[in-house]
């Protein structure tokens, strides 16, 4: 699978208040309206400059702090195609697969702000087209390979009635 | 080959000997989902098709993050919860009965060598009892509702020993802070913390609690420590039922081991806005503060309660400060009547809110205004936490909280304990 879109560059440690903030996920269910307020409190005018596919990009530990869920599906919901980070918090990096955003785990230092990317989800190779590079990606663990494919854990569920990495 | 504890409790819930890095299928004994959390997972179980929750007597709902709701989104939330709850047979604590992290421990149902999810990062707090216990989202949530099972990466473990005893004024959790401060925000990602040294045999079982709760500010899937007659004394309250502690194996495999002595700690304190950015706390003496939070699911415990109305006693908190209190259980809050430690409180000049998260979150009870500076015993200090993202939280330990609501400055808490 082909993603393409331009990079938002964003540093280290990004926590989940930070992509969703606790004062409006406790409030509805509906992530089109949360998606409204990802990233808020660094940049409050993110989501007016994210164009459908668009990537967010971040230094380490992507995710880290709270378990809510309503922090990749807010990602989703802005048109954010995938987050590339140097390295993921694990409950994020879990959410994420299960609720079907790919993550991808590279060397982000040779991407920055507004750079074209084109991301193979298959081979795990990034395309740096602003600055003519390509990028390899840490491949998943073929249990969130399978889960991924099979369209995030609820599709899972749905197919196999529990689960089934066999 | 020698097994370390989560080994040999994810061994015992998966039926394959388990070292880390391996990926297991295992069983769960229990399953927890809060009120920021469950309505998610309530919609994910029905994307699923469950009909069935697993075993409902190994379920919990918690009500306390926003509790009680203070608005009608939240209270829509609530009603899904309750009515799932009903349905399905499951156990709801709702507003008032406390936050998660203290209800089902008190519940009896997690002890040594169980294994528990909760949709809540903070969920490694039951390694105090010697469970492998830790966060998840709503959608592994809702897959364990129905399957009682969830898919575990088995982590490597980073053994923190501390030796020493922690001198007059310093607590637990001034020894996670320093020791969150020492190896960063994700030194200890996707391990197992293990905290072992007879520093951590002479905590308290809250004082304990406190360590394995702060093990995911690290980055850390789970917060261990081996259990001991204070683990069964302390479960002895609640249940009788018999658990068998796990230990690890003297040649388990540890991924990292790090040596502390703590007999020259001093009180610790978290900078805005993240909690690695750890000082000792004459660093950010003096600096002004116009909120302190006592509660939490990190200090909210009888002990908590008490250090901080033992600095308090007879003696008003300054003039600019407000200090909330939010006890993290409802049997905690009973107590704290019984001994006096409320009134103490109160009459300090406190207020005192619903058994819960309290203000931590930024939904209720307490959002601070622009500009100001906020200290608290909670376990994150980032921008708009609390619900402002032009305030600065400060954490640390319910004394220092406590000594600096008297003098409206961040203050060393040993300053009033003679």
């Amino acid at each position: 699978m082909l993603l393409q879109g331009k990079a938002h560059k964003f540093g280290d440690d990004v926590n989940t208040d930070y992509i969703i903030s606790g004062k409006y996920k406790f409030k509805t269910l509906d992530m089109r309206e949360l998606a409204k307020h990802v990233m808020e409190d660094l940049d409050p005018d993110f989501y007016q400059k994210i164009n459908a596919g668009d990537f967010i990009v971040a230094g380490r530990n992507f995710g880290c702090g709270s378990s809510r869920e309503q922090a990749p599906l807010a990602i989703k919901y802005a048109g954010i195609s995938a987050v590339l980070a140097k390295s993921f918090a694990r409950i994020f990096f879990r959410n994420a697969i299960n609720t079907g955003l790919p993550v991808v785990e590279c060397d982000t230092d040779r991407i920055e702000p507004e750079d074209e990317l084109v991301v193979d989800l298959s081979t795990g190779v990034i395309t740096n087209k602003t600055k003519g590079l390509t990028i390899a990606a840490k491949p998943l663990p073929p249990v969130m390979i399978k889960i991924l494919n099979d369209g995030g854990l609820v599709a899972h569920f749905r197919k196999y009635g529990g689960f089934k990495f066999d | 080959m020698g097994q370390t504890i989560i080994e040999k409790i994810l061994s015992s819930h998966s039926g394959q000997e388990a070292y880390a890095n391996d990926i297991v299928v295992a069983r769960v004994d229990f399953v927890m989902g809060q009120d920021g959390t469950s309505p998610l997972a309530i919609r994910a179980f029905q994307e699923m098709e469950g009909t069935r929750v697993f075993d409902p007597e190994r379920v919990a709902f918690v009500i306390d993050h926003s509790a009680p709701s203070p608005n009608e989104g939240v209270s829509a939330l609530h009603q899904l919860m309750r009515q799932f709850a009903r349905e399905k047979g499951i156990h709801l604590y709702d507003i008032g009965e406390g936050v998660c992290h203290q209800v089902v421990p008190e519940s009896g149902r997690v002890g040594p060598g169980t294994l528990v999810i909760g949709a809540d990062s903070h969920t490694c707090t039951y390694g105090a009892l010697n469970a492998f216990s830790t966060g998840v989202g709503s959608t592994d949530l809702a897959g364990a509702l129905i399957s009682g099972q969830m898919w575990f990466k088995v982590p490597e473990t980073f053994k923190f020993v501390c030796h020493g005893t922690l001198p007059r004024g310093v607590y637990a959790k001034d020894l996670i802070l320093y020791l969150i401060g020492d190896v960063t925000a994700d030194g200890a990602t996707y391990m197992a913390a293990e905290y072992t040294g007879e520093a951590i045999a002479n905590l308290s079982m809250d004082g304990r609690f406190t360590m394995a709760n702060m093990a995911i500010e690290m980055g850390a899937k789970a917060g261990i420590m081996e259990a001991d007659e204070k683990t069964f004394a302390w479960l002895a309250q609640f249940t009788r039922r018999q658990f068998i502690s796990v230990s690890s194996d003297p040649d388990a495999r540890y991924a990292q081991i790090k040596e502390y002595d703590v007999s020259n700690l001093e009180p610790q304190v978290a900078r805005p806005h993240r909690v690695d950015n750890v000082c000792p706390v004459a660093e950010v003496a003096g600096t002004p503060i116009q909120q302190a939070v006592i509660g939490t699911c990190t200090n909210g415990r009888l002990e908590d309660l008490r250090i901080a109305a033992q600095i308090l006693a007879g003696r008003r908190i300054h003039r600019d400060v407000r200090l909330i209190v939010a006890p993290a259980s409802k049997r905690i809050y009973l107590q704290a009547m019984q001994e006096g430690v409320i009134q103490t409180l109160v009459e300090s000049g406190a207020a005192i809110v619903t058994p819960g998260c309290g203000p931590c979150v930024g939904t209720h009870n307490g959002v601070p205004s622009d500009g100001e500076n906020v200290i608290s015993t909670a376990n994150r200090n980032f921008k708009g936490r609390m619900g402002n993202s032009k305030a600065f939280i400060y954490l640390a330990s319910p004394a220092t909280v406590a000594a600096s609501a008297l003098t409206g400055r961040i203050t060393d808490p040993r300053e009033f304990l003679c």
